[in-house]
């Protein structure tokens, strides 16, 4: 078991969930509440990663933020190297990549929220922010704990992206699925094995988290 | 009834017609060379070959798990062998086509005289990232990996390696900028989507082990007959002298 590659996993997939929380906010906000005709293209737009190939994002993190395009030199002129092989890359790469898995939840719990209690917190003299803040938020609190658990564990399956620019760096780049990747190559089954089955039960773990939490209290018997 | 009867002739035609095609899977540094061979094969015999890459460990741990292929090209004889072991592949079929060269290689927008400076050429400041291909199952990776334990540089630059999957893959990073300097297959360095972009320096045969490159008929095909056939235009006059043209040849020269 590469526990190095493990934990270097579980930073990857919280500092993702993390920024995602509060990128996915505004923007779920946005596409909860909006009235914009083109709305749906930018629905469009943040839903592109789960129908897109890995090696589409990979390839532009690669090219388009690469050394020799001008996004990449701004970058390197900033950080002093560029992202391909960085972690900072993988986590670049792997928000995009899990933008939709965090999005959606929360857009659907904030448009869940019954519209009359924004009325009644509004006519009460709060603000829009005041009244996110006190009334959409808390009742959106399962599809923000969804969002963030499902972009979590989406990043701890990422696979495609970071074969692609990751450059199998140990502690750096190297994934739990990259390394599972490899010992699969190299005929190391029963290492592949181990590991495999701890990322399907830390996986497992995740998502009966969120199917948990989401769980509708009077779904458990038949008495109320 | 004539209706199935003509389904079934078309499945039989469709079925004749895959049967045809012969699928290959290569080690990645034949990438360029083999479809150039494969293109001049179907000219002359009409006969399809479907192309594989990927790293030679990989392929092996495929072909294992039953993938599909009639003949298989490594970069390291060892693969073959073990497979020939395992009764995967076809013993009086194996035939050496080439000794693997791996090249150092930078590309021109990094001012490095990677000629005259050779393996040294890694120190320079101006090499952040060094692609190699991965050593657990990518032979040009071992290869890499040997050369700078030879020249005494591994502990010094291992920092700074990139692992490709495969030495295609280590080429793309170096190619694409992304790394400043690369140990890849020489018969990348040639091909045309390398060519002219970069120079690279020869790293010398003793500075690890020798590759060599060799290729066999599986046992598992179902047309040992046309994929031994192909071999045989490998072997030939013309497939050698394309592999050549990349840099594949027996010829132990150092230069």
């Amino acid at each position: 078991m590469n526990w190095q590659a493990f934990w270097l996993t579980i930073r990857l997939a919280s500092v993702v969930s993390a920024v995602l929380l509060v990128l996915g906010i505004p923007i779920a906000y946005w596409i909860a509440y909006a009235r914009w005709r083109w709305k749906f293209l930018v629905e469009a737009v943040v839903a592109l990663p789960i129908v897109l190939p890995p090696t589409v994002l990979g390839f532009y993190v690669l090219v388009a933020l690469g050394s020799r395009s001008p996004l990449g030199q701004w970058w390197e002129s900033l950080t002093g190297h560029t992202l391909a092989f960085t972690f900072e890359g993988l986590v670049i790469g792997s928000i995009v990549y899990s933008l939709p898995f965090a999005v959606q939840p929360f857009a659907a719990s904030f448009s869940a929220v019954d519209r009359s209690l924004l009325r009644a917190s509004a006519s009460l003299g709060h603000s829009p922010a005041q009244t996110f803040r006190r009334v959409v938020l808390p009742l959106s609190k399962a599809g923000l704990v969804t969002g963030f658990a499902l972009s979590f564990a989406h990043t701890l399956g990422e696979f495609g992206v970071v074969l692609m620019v990751g450059g199998n760096i140990p502690g750096v780049t190297r994934t739990i699925s990259i390394d599972i990747y490899d010992r699969v190559q190299s005929g190391e089954y029963a290492a592949a094995n181990h590991t495999a089955l701890v990322l399907l039960l830390v996986s497992f773990l995740v998502l009966s988290i969120v199917y948990g939490l989401n769980r509708r209290p009077w779904s458990v018997g038949p008495f109320k | 009834m004539t209706v199935f009867r003509n389904l079934a002739l078309i499945l039989l035609f469709c079925a004749s017609a895959a049967a045809q095609e012969i699928t290959v899977a290569a080690a990645a540094d034949l990438s360029a060379a083999l479809p150039e061979i494969a293109a001049k094969y179907k000219s002359q015999t009409g006969q399809d070959v479907k192309l594989t890459f990927g790293s030679s460990g990989n392929l092996t741990t495929q072909i294992r798990n039953g993938a599909p292929f009639d003949v298989f090209f490594s970069a390291d004889e060892d693969y073959p062998q073990q497979l020939i072991a395992e009764n995967l592949a076809d013993k009086d079929t194996l035939f050496r086509y080439a000794v693997g060269r791996l090249v150092l290689w930078v590309p021109n927008g990094v001012a490095i005289d990677v000629q005259k400076l050779g393996i040294q050429a890694l120190l320079d400041p101006a090499v952040k990232k060094i692609a190699i291909a991965n050593p657990q199952h990518a032979p040009y990776g071992r290869a890499a990996e040997a050369a700078l334990k030879h020249f005494g540089i591994y502990d010094q630059i291992s920092g700074k390696l990139v692992l490709g999957e495969n030495v295609s893959q280590a080429a793309q990073f170096v190619e694409s900028g992304n790394a400043q300097a690369g140990l890849i297959a020489l018969s990348h360095a040639l091909a045309p989507v390398l060519k002219d972009k970069g120079h690279y320096w020869t790293v010398p045969l003793d500075a690890y082990p020798t590759l060599n490159q060799a290729a066999v008929v599986l046992s598992k095909s179902k047309q040992r007959d046309a994929a031994r056939k192909f071999l045989g235009f490998v072997r030939g006059p013309e497939g050698a002298s394309i592999l050549k043209s990349y840099g594949f040849s027996l010829a132990l020269e150092t230069h």
